[in-house]
């Protein structure tokens, strides 16, 4: 898996699991850590799978009904152990987890914060800038890297899905409505992104690419318009 | 009489018409039920042709082999195909062929409603196969999102199609719900109280009450977007005060709850069949049912986890989460019930217990990475990749297709009569179960890194060829799979030997006939009083056979079964069903003409239909019913019960209250709908809204008050042997008045395509217009009916029935005009 992660190009990824900014970050190691919760139960309950055909059973061919005392036991151990506490422990804790987690994750007030808005359309993206009202730029979104950007999301027609897995989730662009995503990324680069939500015949060249600068870089983009 | 004689009365009373017309005028549901999962698998092998297809296409990156708009059409068929025309009718079809044998009776509660939903489920289907054919077929993904479904993304005729073949079809859900219900908690064997009731029906009655309460919401949707399609009634157009989140709530709202109506019948399925294949009996079996209604009820808790990249505020996200994890709790104790009874038990590898296994081991990896969609954060980043298209897969192929294969092959020997000779099923359950591990495993993975669903190609470089190349393969080593399981199915049907009863040694009623299971399926009525009648009473199938049960004696040529009491399981009274007919696919036939019209743009057709529809089911209606002769019936063992059509609530009457059920679920998400409009919807208040005044409401509120009084009135008089025509009269008059005020409401808001508002006002005031009419409708009809004969002094059932329409209208004109001058009232 990790080969596969490092044969892809940085340039054009679109892998989750490659984080460039906070936010894909604390989502990737959330998912490792349920896949590793995950493999544990799934072998937990394949063994026991296993085991029933190993041990002879209490019922036979002559009794089918096989009821003897330990029934109400045998309800307590499978029902109420199994079946009912163990997923509500790790539930629980996973609840838990994810809900401080997507708190950390929204964008809240920080007096860093650059804000930028993104205008889906079939089929492309147009980006424009609080710090410099004249600027446009198509399909392609310039950002100060290291610096937390709040992407104001509208759409001038169907849905649309504003996607750069490297920084962050995906937040839909709905008509009447403006959401707000928090993104940012560590390091100066080129990160692709992607429309997610399926919104028509153009769907698969919906793409955009985030450029993130370095503080020079960016406001040179401020005052110069696109390089 | 002897066993022999007596199977051939019955089955001459029972069988459908010889030839190629009894396939169209049979109301027996052992053909029905054939015929639904006949047709259901027809639809699986059309959905996975188009699954093919899709796999065929990416295969390898760039591929030329369809374009964006072929592809478009083909994964929205092959979605909707898969849930609506395959695995719902599936259900539908499997209850309503086993539902009577397990339960004890000779068929279901409404035998020509089973016939009528089976033909709107062929006609609706039918216009979805059409337009795929023609090449004009839905193409904007099985959810249809306004507004690319709309006519700003979708100006052709292909959404239209969906929205109204699928409405079509799902009157065979309603249908098929409202008799799944009235059958079970009626129609058993005599002594079958609720706790001896089998699993399985247990599991399909919270499914059916699903149907009742999940499927209103996306007709609602359905008709919604279908009028803004047609008539340009904003609801989904922000820019007059509509939102199309109002149908991802509304579509959600159906489509969550959808996915357990896919599990639930699976998991009946499961807990039937794997504790004979252990032979012992189910491990907690309250529990499950415990487990089984938590389940159903959390289901409708959960359908804002489809829209957690929506925008909606993140504590109102976290509920929903929390939610959704819960929902792995039911599910935990079910999985856990059912290792613990092979645990007591001493499990054999049969064949259908290789496909429980294979259920297990796929059904828990869909489960857990379930849980991980529901963790808000994680979803941001899987929602709309191929990890979500791999989970679904893992969830309904695991949850679903595999339990129903184990199912199939269990049942087998009660379908065709013959035992596997040819053992190919086990070739298949290896080819099916690896090639769809090898399908969807790494699926999951290339969502990850990044690939979206519904493209229609890729580029290299993303790491995703491999994947590709590994699925496409492994979805063609499915398809020989399933290809096999079909053959096998199909040699093992015509060249096997025939089998003997109950090959399993299994302990429930469907064993206790003989295979193929007869047209009457019980020569008499048993009496039960274990959960495993067979295990209870070895002898029991020839004591049936030999007559020694109830309604043994194939009385008068007529179709007779039991009317039990909920509870206990005591009978009540003995039913009557109607012969074989052509009624049913005539009425359907005719109610086709109302959605091709509306497809077609060819409004004359619809009224005329409707007309049609409503003769033909007054037609329908007349049949049934007593004139007083014959009311009390022997029906052995000393017991004389009256007819159920001359008691105060017939079977009717427990349809239509059923029937009503998803009616109310139908208008709570119309003023739901409303409700969000007023509060979420950017683009309100609208320019103006309505102006109560004082004559609408004063007289709106006389209707309501005045229309449930006069149907009592006439119910109090016709029990005294008076006239009813007083109180008929005043019902009629609060009607009228009821939809007078709905006129008003009407004329005040000129114009819907104005905005989402007044679009709203029209449906609502449409909605209780209907209603009336069909409360006044039936007034009448009991008018008729009582110069007729049918009803007397002692057998007022069905004034009884226009009695609970006539009070759902008034509820819902008192709602729903209340509802409309609200705003206006508190501005």
């Amino acid at each position: 898996m990790t080969t596969l992660v490092l044969l892809v190009g940085c340039e054009n990824s679109l892998s989750t699991v490659d984080p460039a900014g906070p936010a894909a970050n604390v989502i990737a190691t959330l998912w490792w850590i349920m896949l590793a919760g995950a493999t544990l139960i799934f072998v937990f309950v394949m063994v026991l799978l296993a085991l029933t055909f190993r041990r002879p059973g209490v019922a036979d061919a002559d009794n089918p009904v096989g009821e003897d005392g330990a029934a109400r036991g045998r309800e307590k151990v499978w029902l109420v152990g199994l079946g009912l506490c163990f997923p509500l422990v790790v539930l629980a804790a996973l609840l838990a987890y994810g809900l401080v987690i997507g708190e950390r994750l929204l964008p809240r007030d920080d007096p860093a914060v650059v804000t930028v808005h993104a205008e889906g359309r079939q089929w492309e993206w147009r980006f424009s800038y609080a710090d410099a009202p004249d600027l446009v730029t198509e399909n392609v979104l310039h950002i100060p890297a290291a610096t937390p950007v709040d992407v104001r999301i509208t759409t001038v027609d169907v849905i649309h899905s504003f996607w750069v897995p490297r920084l962050a989730g995906k937040l839909d662009a709905l008509p009447g409505h403006e959401n707000v995503l928090r993104i940012e990324a560590w390091k100066p680069g080129r990160y692709a992104g992607v429309s997610a939500e399926y919104n028509g015949p153009g769907f698969l060249g919906h793409r955009f690419v985030v450029i993130a600068h370095d503080a020079e870089g960016w406001s040179a983009f401020l005052t110069d318009g696109a390089p | 009489m002897s066993p022999l004689r007596r199977h051939r009365q019955l089955t001459r009373i029972w069988q459908s018409d010889p030839g190629w017309k009894g396939w169209f005028t049979t109301v027996n549901h052992n053909d029905l039920g054939r015929m639904f999962m006949g047709t259901a698998i027809v639809f699986f092998l059309i959905g996975g042709i188009l699954a093919m297809l899709i796999r065929a296409q990416l295969a390898t990156p760039r591929s030329a082999f369809m374009g964006p708009e072929v592809y478009a059409q083909v994964f929205t068929m092959h979605g909707t195909i898969m849930m609506f025309l395959f695995a719902i009718p599936l259900i539908e079809g499997a209850a309503i062929y086993f539902l009577p044998k397990m339960l004890g009776a000779r068929d279901l509660a409404f035998p020509r409603l089973t016939a009528f939903g089976y033909w709107c489920y062929v006609f609706g289907g039918s216009m979805l196969l059409f337009a795929m054919f023609a090449g004009i077929a839905p193409d904007s993904g099985w959810f249809l999102y306004p507004p690319l479904s709309s006519t700003l993304g979708s100006p052709g005729i292909n959404s239209d199609f969906w929205l109204i073949g699928i409405t079509f079809v799902e009157i065979s859900a309603i249908s098929a719900a409202v008799e799944i219900t009235v059958t079970i908690l009626r129609y058993r064997a005599p002594g079958m109280s609720l706790d001896k009731m089998p699993i399985f029906a247990w599991y399909l009655l919270v499914v059916a009450l699903m149907i009742l309460t999940g499927f209103p919401p996306l007709i609602l949707g359905s008709v919604l977007l279908e009028l803004e399609r047609a008539f340009g009634w904003p609801f989904f157009q922000v820019a007059q005060g509509g939102d199309s989140l109002l149908w991802q709530h509304l579509f959600w709202l159906f489509g969550h709850p959808e996915v357990y109506i896919i599990f639930l019948p699976a998991a009946g399925v499961i807990s039937t069949v794997l504790p004979v294949m252990a032979r012992t009996t189910l491990l907690g079996y309250a529990w499950v049912i415990a487990a089984a209604v938590a389940l159903g009820v959390l289901s409708f808790g959960i359908w804002v986890h489809h829209m957690f990249a929506t925008g909606i505020p993140h504590m109102a996200l976290a509920f929903f989460s929390a939610a959704s994890t819960l929902v792995a709790v039911p599910t935990g104790i079910q999985i856990f019930a059912w290792l613990g009874t092979l645990w007591k038990g001493r499990p054999q590898l049969k064949l259908p217990m290789l496909w429980i296994i294979g259920f297990f081991a796929t059904f828990v990896i869909g489960g857990l990475t379930g849980v991980m969609v529901a963790v808000v954060p994680f979803d941001w980043q899987a929602h709309d990749t191929h990890f979500v298209v791999a989970h679904m897969h893992y969830v309904l192929v695991g949850g679903f297709v595999f339990p129903f294969l184990a199912g199939l092959y269990y049942w087998m020997p009660l379908l065709t009569g013959r035992k596997r000779f040819f053992r190919l099923g086990e070739t298949a359950f290896w080819l099916v179960f690896v090639g769809f591990h090898v399908t969807f495993l790494a699926m999951h993975w290339v969502g990850l890194l990044g690939q979206r669903r519904r493209t229609f190609t890729y580029e290299g470089g993303h790491g995703w060829e491999v994947i590709n190349l590994i699925s496409s393969i492994g979805g063609f080593i499915t398809a020989i799979g399933f290809g096999l399981v079909i053959i096998d199915i199909a040699v093992n049907t015509v060249f096997a030997a025939r089998i003997r009863r109950d090959p399993w040694r299994a302990g429930t009623l469907e064993w206790a006939m003989a295979n193929p299971s007869p047209a009457y399926n019980f020569a008499s009525l048993p009496r039960v009083s274990a959960r495993d009648p067979l295990y209870d009473d070895p002898a029991l199938p020839h004591r049936i056979a030999r007559g020694e049960g109830y309604l043994g004696d194939a009385y008068k040529g007529q179709r007779e079964t039991l009317v039990v009491d909920i509870a206990t399981g005591e009978p009540l009274q003995v039913v009557v069903f109607p012969p074989n007919t052509p009624l049913p696919i005539i009425l359907a036939f005719v109610t086709g003409g109302i959605f091709l019209g509306l497809l077609t743009k060819l409004y004359w057709m619809v009224p005329l239909s409707l007309i049609g529809v409503a003769a033909l089911m007054a037609l329908w209606a007349w049949g049934l019913g007593s004139r007083g002769d014959d009311v009390m019936r022997d029906v052995g063992h000393g017991l004389n019960l009256p007819r159920a059509a001359t008691v105060p609530q017939p079977p009717g009457w427990w349809g239509s209250a059923f029937l009503l059920l998803a009616d109310a679920t139908f208008f709570a998400s119309l003023i739901f709908g409303y409700a969000f409009l007023w509060t979420v919807a950017p683009n309100w208040p609208p320019p103006a809204y309505l102006e109560p005044g004082i004559i609408g409401p004063l007289v709106g509120l006389a209707g309501v008050v005045v229309a449930p009084f006069g149907i009592r009135l006439a119910e109090r008089h016709l029990r005294r042997g008076g006239t009813m025509w007083p109180g008929v009269a005043l019902a009629l008059a609060g009607a009228a008045a009821m939809a007078t005020a709905a006129i008003m409401a009407v004329r005040a808001a000129a114009d819907p395509e104005l905005h989402a508002y007044d679009a709203i006002i029209w449906v609502i005031a449409g909605y209780v217009l209907v209603h009336v009419a069909l409360a006044a409708g039936m007034s009448i009809y009991a008018t008729v009916r009582r110069y007729a004969g049918y009803v007397a002094p002692d057998r007022f059932g069905e004034v009884r029935i226009a009695r609970l329409w006539t009070d759902y209208a008034s509820v819902v004109a008192l709602i729903g005009l209340a509802a409309l001058q609200l705003p206006g009232a508190v501005t």
